[in-house]
């Protein structure tokens, strides 16, 4: 396997960088502050798809650049560094539903205009006291004349107060399947939930949602198993941002560490603090090279259940390392950490939310555990 | 590579002619492997194992002809390797002779105390041990004590040596001494010493996981010619450092068995009840050895990644630093769990009402303390950490 970037992933790298850079992390509390319904911003969204950013893994075939997740997870390390509230994650994962699950009406009908920056997506599939199961879904899916009715709730899907068409996951008969619903689809409430690390998100009402024949994703009734496949890529792409947010935040305390005088000389020179940021960047350097093999396993075609398992074990590293280092990040600094003036409080906030997505690390161990038959 | 097909034939051949079939089973302990010395008597098998390889030069098989080694290029050491790995066959000797003072010789001693001490070490005649730490000099090893006083064409010996690792066995050692009390890393030397002369006193340590190859050793007018001196006196600094890398590679080395996971596995099945799910029954526990398991694969690739990069002619990149640190804690952790999971049957010190395989797990737990306190504590490997990766402030 591959770890070193190859020359194009550090061009990506740099380009990122550079449009980046002129997003600090302080818009966040703009659009927080002025309840900005959209909770990012389609400029910088606009400019991502002109880079082709949104479509990076995503074949050429569909408008996409036909690069592979070891690219995409540069680009989604940079977001993650700046702590972008653009739709990224969704995107990445309903592209992934269309591509593994879509017929090729519906990647033809979706996948150009996702990756031009013209469509959003979300997917919903958590419900209220569902908590991180996949496989726990009340939401019914009954056959009508013309298609199908929904009728449930779905909880936590983040990005869903701006797509234009949701991944919903509800049972059938047969057991449980994949939908495809477009956000003016008669029967659909969708309710803005406002979180502590400023990424949008919503609360579906489905009442008799009416959808025909061809909404469904994939096969009626094998929809878990590829939800399951779409959301540990997914679970690889979010950990990939949580790696960036957790170097940037750690990268934000060690200057701290370099510049804060007290006692007449730099608290970086205190053993007590010292230790403690080499520990943290151990943490860090384990998660790069978990996330880094992760990535890389979807690109060699490793099997499922060794997609799965790296999956989760980034996650799981990643939410313990990332709240290590937001957590320490905030008591370095102080005070002036726990102000809302300061950028590191910021960081505590989205490693809580990145945590809370896709299963918690002792979820994920328990995942871990189960594929192994322990 | 038709010339590497054509020794790896010849290899093969000879292995097959050569090796005495009883080399070729499992190695149980340290009693199976052979460390050479003159002070062990082996068995017939494992001395003519010895004495063949050693003839070839094939113990140390990429060392230069002309001190007794091999001669062969890394290529060929490998295709060496792969075969006596293909035919099971237990190395012939092992040693700090062949991986740590030899390596060390061969770059900076004169052509004499190469000429003098490197066939024997192929031969296995001499068996090497490590005079380093002293009881006032652990961490801070530069602070040593142990005093080299010039008389004639000796110097004079006087100090004492601690965690001398296989003292007892050891036919010479070298070791850190003391020949500028004014000066600190300035003043010291690094000296090769037969130890058996007079004044030199051997004593086993025994630790808390019961007996140990750690020794104690004291020195009372110890007499070592002057040519023993490897490098310029008062010089002997950067050679202990370069040694040291030689040895945190070696520590990092151990923590690369994989057989730990089934371990875990089978020690839950062995002492936990089965849920009715067929999963083990205790959730907490459960947790545990997935955390355990997680931090194994994480560091796996961790050193998969540092080794891409030396294979790219990259200099080894901070995360080398990782290694020492993490793999000694993990060890712990590991061990901890492996004690949890046994619960009250880890109790064993000897006797009955315990197996063998209870009692090794409570000896290997007590003894996997010592793994962040020796070769630089965890301590010591925080504050290279801080101060070279991270650039903290002194």
């Amino acid at each position: 396997m591959a770890y070193a970037p190859t020359e194009e992933q550090e061009i990506l790298a740099r380009t990122a960088r550079e449009l980046l850079g002129t997003q600090p992390v302080r818009r966040l509390r703009a659009l927080r502050d002025t309840h900005d319904p959209d909770g990012f911003s389609r400029a910088l969204w606009s400019e991502m798809a002109r880079l082709g950013w949104l479509g990076i893994a995503v074949p050429e075939a569909y408008g996409g650049a036909g690069l592979g997740w070891r690219d995409l997870m540069v680009v989604l390390e940079e977001l993650g560094r700046c702590l972008a509230p653009e739709p990224m994650l969704s995107m990445v994962a309903g592209t992934t539903a269309l591509l593994l699950g879509g017929d090729e009406a519906q990647r033809r009908a979706h996948l150009p205009a996702v990756v031009a920056g013209e469509r959003l997506l979300a997917v919903g599939y958590q419900e209220p006291g569902s908590r991180f199961d996949p496989t726990r879904v009340a939401t019914r899916a009954e056959r009508a004349a013309d298609g199908w009715r929904l009728t449930g709730e779905k909880a936590h899907v983040l990005d869903g107060h701006v797509a234009d068409w949701l991944v919903v996951s509800a049972r059938a008969d047969e057991g449980i399947t994949l939908f495809l619903v477009p956000r003016a689809a008669p029967g659909l409430g969708v309710e803005r939930l406002w979180r502590v690390d400023g990424r949008g998100a919503a609360r579906l009402r489905l009442e008799g949602v009416r959808l025909d024949a061809s909404a469904v994703l994939g096969e009626v009734g094998r929809g878990g198993e590829l939800l399951g496949r779409v959301l540990d890529r997914a679970t690889i792409a979010l950990s990939a941002a949580m790696l960036g947010g957790m170097t940037a935040a750690f990268e934000m305390t060690l200057a701290y560490l370099k510049t804060r005088m007290q006692f007449g000389v730099l608290i970086g020179t205190f053993q007590a603090l010292k230790h403690r940021a080499a520990r943290m960047y151990v943490e860090i350097e384990l998660a790069r090279s978990v996330v880094t093999a992760a990535h890389a396993a979807i690109d060699d075609g490793a099997d499922e259940a060794q997609v799965g398992r790296l999956g989760g074990a980034a996650k799981a590293r990643c939410n313990d390392a990332f709240l290590l280092v937001a957590n320490e990040g905030v008591q370095m600094h102080g005070g002036i950490g726990m102000t809302d003036e300061h950028d590191i409080g910021l960081y505590l906030k989205r490693a809580r939310g990145d945590e809370m997505t896709f299963g918690d690390a002792a979820w994920q161990r328990d995942r871990l555990a189960q594929l192994d038959g322990y | 590579m038709p010339d590497l097909d054509a020794f790896r034939d010849a290899v093969r051949r000879w292995l097959a002619a050569n090796a005495p079939p009883s080399m070729a089973t499992p190695v149980r302990s340290n009693e199976d492997v052979c460390w050479g010395g003159r002070k062990t008597t082996y068995p017939p098998d494992v001395q003519r194992w010895l004495a063949v390889m050693a003839e070839r030069g094939w113990t140390a098989p990429t060392w230069p002809r002309e001190y007794g080694g091999g001669g062969l290029s890394s290529e060929e050491a490998k295709v060496l390797a792969q075969e006596l790995a293909r035919m099971h066959l237990r190395p012939p000797l092992v040693g700090f002779g062949l991986t740590m003072i030899g390596p060390l010789l061969l770059q900076v001693a004169s052509e004499e105390q190469k000429r003098e001490h490197l066939p024997r070490i192929v031969r296995g005649e001499i068996r090497w041990c490590q005079g380093y730490s002293e009881p006032g000099a652990g961490s801070d090893l530069a602070s040593l004590q142990t005093r080299a006083v010039r008389d004639g064409g000796h110097y004079v010996l006087n100090g004492q040596k601690v965690w001398t690792s296989y003292g007892d066995k050891a036919d010479w050692m070298f070791l850190l001494v003391r020949t500028d009390p004014e000066a600190k890393h300035a003043g010291i030397s690094f000296l090769l010493m037969d130890m058996d002369v007079p004044g030199v006193v051997v004593r086993p340590i025994r630790l808390i996981s019961g007996a140990s190859p750690f020794c104690e050793t004291f020195l009372t007018d110890v007499r070592v010619p002057v040519g023993n001196l490897v490098g310029e006196e008062n010089a002997g600094w950067a050679i202990a450092k370069m040694l040291l890398r030689f040895e945190r590679t070696m520590i990092a080395d151990v923590f690369k068995e994989r057989d730990d996971r089934s371990r875990l596995l089978a020690t839950a099945r062995r002492y936990l009840p089965t849920g009715t799910d067929g999963r083990l029954g205790d959730p907490l526990l459960r947790d545990r050895i997935a955390q355990v398991d997680l931090d194994q694969l994480c560091l796996d690739l961790t050193l998969a990644r540092s080794r891409e990069r030396l294979k790219a002619g990259q200099p080894p990149g901070p995360e080398a630093s990782i290694f020492k640190l993490y793999g000694t804690e993990l060890n712990q952790r590991r061990r901890e769990l492996l004690v949890a999971l046994a619960g009250p049957q880890a109790l064993g010190w000897e006797g009955p009402g315990f197996d063998e395989e209870e009692l090794v797990l409570t000896r290997e737990w007590l003894r996997s303390r010592g793994n962040t306190i020796e070769g630089g504590t965890s301590e010591i490997q925080l504050n290279i950490i801080a101060k070279h990766v991270l650039g903290l402030p002194d």
